[in-house]
């Protein structure tokens, strides 16, 4: 595999910031884009600092759709991966009482993501290479009370991915879905998590980096999840719509 | 939470707070009497607090290097495993390094770590060029010996009391390779071995191994292990194909607490073969990554789990140059007629020493670990009795058993003066430990 730059999309993140770690490592030069990247001037030097990778800061916001396109243009480079790390988690009690900030959840976890990869498709469908990386979550496998606002735009996340990975199957453009799961990062740091069930950042950024090396289509960051995910899956409705899980 | 230290007893229920920068960091250091703690080296309860723990590991980033000093700055919560696995391909190892390299830099500066070498080149705080701390105040006040001299000091071996330590400046050393020139010395007791190191002055790392469970004639009888930072030249070609290994992955694991009675088994056969094949051999000399000659126990991914449930402890003395001959035959009579401690114990020559509240002093200190009961806990006080006896001082990084009192009758001076110093910068009020508190810092 050849060492070209990697973006990562919403890099502030935990997850975001040790998928940088595990691609630096290897050599990789990275492309940090998020909102105010300025402020990530520290984890920048980090990098570079450790790796010895060319590190660059890009200002990124998700949601101004119409500049995206221009965002792009400005890479130094057209990078060879790029990782869609963008989210928010919301706060599902009050975002139901709030139908415009529920609008504002589902558009950052799906609408801005997906305009952004579909871009970048383009792109690396034209160049004839590439591998785009989407973060999506496994609350997006079946609306649950506690956050389908997150879930359901996940759930679309995860079908678009799905549905690029089947476009762009034969033109040497690799679309990989990650469902990570429960991690321990700042999003979910006032939740209480099982922690048999829980991934630590450097996890999913280590098994996201397997996976665009095995051209894996979907993974689960702890195997586990795979098994939940099946046994969420399959309890019937009219059961489900009564439990509290 | 429920937190231990490495030898995980005591566990505490503490409150846990993890602040990502310098404001969330004040805030937690403002809300009560507090404590940072790293990565949980530290055996006893030096880094737990019931009401206020502060993990410093999301302060995880380094800041500088400058490749013509090999000076490193990076803030606290950054691992020394993380500053071999980038600068050792570069030529560079740690100047002082414990025999773990999952400790945080912070943990280095609170317990002003020692090493193989310190007989040469001190403690860690010798590598040390300064040091950013927040103080009492929740202000960040940059130290080192030439300025705010006084907190630098009390900070190197202070245990986290005098502030929290939030940016190291250290210097790297620059190496040749990642492997290490050991020679391996038979002693056949402890005269012998402590001759061994007396004539050895000029090795830049040793430490022995000790039978804690021979006696009479063999009493102490020991491993002394030298080693020299291999050059490139003098490398065997297997190894020089090969100039910085990397770690390889942690094959071995303790997937849970083992019942007690394992670890002797084990250690004891390990030894005896060693033992044997040296004796039989003569001095031999071999070549040995970097890893495996410093932290031989790291690739046993949670060893501390062989001690079971109950946990362990730790026991580290340093005794003086004069009473070390002496008092170390009283120690090794004592642990190995009452059959508790673990079948090795760790014995190492210290260089000079001056500093503060730092744990070194010049002589020979002598380390192992005892499963945890209740006869341990009283042979372990017995020996903080024999140490204050000969003038020595106990390791307050190991420590989790001693009390106000034993740790006055060894180190009365520096004790009183360190509770000055923490009174007068308000320190006393702001940062403490489960230990300080056992200890009535």
């Amino acid at each position: 595999m050849s060492i070209g730059p990697v973006l990562i999309l919403g890099a502030r993140s935990d997850i975001a910031l040790a998928t940088a770690h595990s691609y630096a490592e290897l050599g990789h030069p990275i492309q940090l884009a998020a909102r105010k990247s300025e402020t990530l001037q520290t984890a920048k030097e980090d990098l570079e600092i450790r790796y010895q990778v060319q590190v660059t800061l890009h200002d990124f916001d998700v949601l101004d759709l119409e500049n995206q396109a221009e965002f792009i243009d400005a890479l130094p480079e057209l990078p060879e991966i790029a990782v869609c790390a963008v989210g928010v988690l919301g706060d599902q009690d009050s975002d139901e009482q709030d139908h415009l900030a529920a609008v504002q959840v589902m558009r950052a976890n799906y609408e801005g993501p997906a305009s952004i990869l579909a871009l970048l498709a383009n792109r690396f469908e034209q160049r004839g290479s590439g591998t785009l990386v989407g973060i999506s979550s496994v609350a997006g496998e079946r609306g649950r009370a506690t956050n389908y606002i997150y879930g359901s735009a996940k759930a679309g996340f995860t079908a678009f991915l799905s549905g690029l990975r089947n476009r762009l199957a034969n033109t040497g453009v690799h679309v990989v879905t990650v469902l990570p799961g429960f991690v321990d990062t700042k999003m979910t740091e006032n939740l209480d998590l099982p922690n048999k069930l829980t991934a630590q950042p450097s996890e999913v950024g280590e098994a996201i980096v397997r996976a665009t090396r095995k051209h894996k289509n979907v993974i689960y960051v702890k195997p586990i999840w795979a098994l939940v995910m099946t046994v969420i899956r399959y309890i019937p409705e009219p059961l489900f719509k009564k439990m509290r899980i | 939470m429920k937190l231990s230290g490495w030898g995980n007893f005591p566990v505490v229920d503490c409150q846990l707070s993890r602040p990502r920068n310098e404001e969330e960091l004040a805030n937690a250091v403002m809300a009560s009497r507090a404590i940072a703690r790293g990565n949980g080296r530290a055996y006893g309860d030096s880094a737990l607090s019931r009401t206020n723990t502060i993990d410093m590991r999301k302060f995880n980033h380094m800041l500088s290097f400058d490749p013509e000093t090999g000076q490193l700055v990076a803030e606290a919560g950054v691992l020394l495993s993380d500053i071999i696995a980038a600068f050792l391909p570069r030529g560079w190892f740690p100047a002082v390094t414990p025999g773990t390299r999952f400790v945080s830099l912070g943990g280095m500066v609170a317990a002003d770590v020692h090493g193989k070498n310190h007989h040469i080149d001190g403690s860690f705080g010798n590598c040390v060029d300064w040091l950013d701390v927040m103080t009492p105040d929740g202000e960040i006040m940059r130290c080192s010996r030439a300025e705010n001299t006084e907190l630098f000091e009390w900070t190197m071996g202070g245990m986290g009391l005098t502030g929290v330590v939030l940016r190291v400046a250290l210097r790297l050393r620059s190496v040749e390779t990642g492997w290490i020139r050991q020679t391996t010395h038979v002693a056949q007791n402890l005269d012998d071995a402590i001759d061994l190191f007396e004539d050895t002055l000029d090795a830049t790392y040793s430490v022995a191994w000790i039978d804690c469970l021979s006696t009479g004639e063999t009493l102490g009888r020991s491993l002394v292990m030298l080693g020299e930072h291999a050059t490139l030249d003098e490398l065997p070609g297997t190894c020089r194909a090969n100039r910085f290994p990397s770690v390889t992955a942690q094959k071995l694991g303790v997937p849970f607490n083992l019942p007690g009675f394992c670890l002797n088994q084990y250690s004891v056969r390990a030894f005896n073969a060693l033992y044997y094949w040296n004796g039989q051999r003569g001095d031999t000399t071999s070549y040995v990554n970097w890893n495996s000659y410093f932290y031989p126990l790291d690739s046993i991914r949670d060893w501390n789990r062989i001690y079971g449930r109950k946990g362990f402890a730790q026991f580290q003395c340093v005794l003086p140059l004069d009473s070390a001959r002496a008092g170390l035959n009283e120690m090794l009579k004592e642990i190995s007629e009452s059959g508790r401690g673990s079948f090795l114990a760790v014995l190492k020559r210290f260089g000079q020493q001056d500093s503060r509240f730092s744990f070194p002093m010049e002589g020979y200190t002598l380390a192992l670990d005892f499963p945890m009961s209740d006869r341990s806990v009283s042979l372990i006080q017995k020996l903080g009795q024999m140490t204050a006896a000969h003038g020595g001082r106990i390791y307050l990084a190991k420590d989790s058993i001693m009390d106000a009192q034993s740790l006055r009758a060894t180190d009365a001076t520096r004790v009183s003066e360190f509770e000055r110093i923490r009174h007068n910068s308000g320190a006393a009020e702001r940062f403490a430990s489960v230990q300080s508190e056992r200890l009535k810092l």
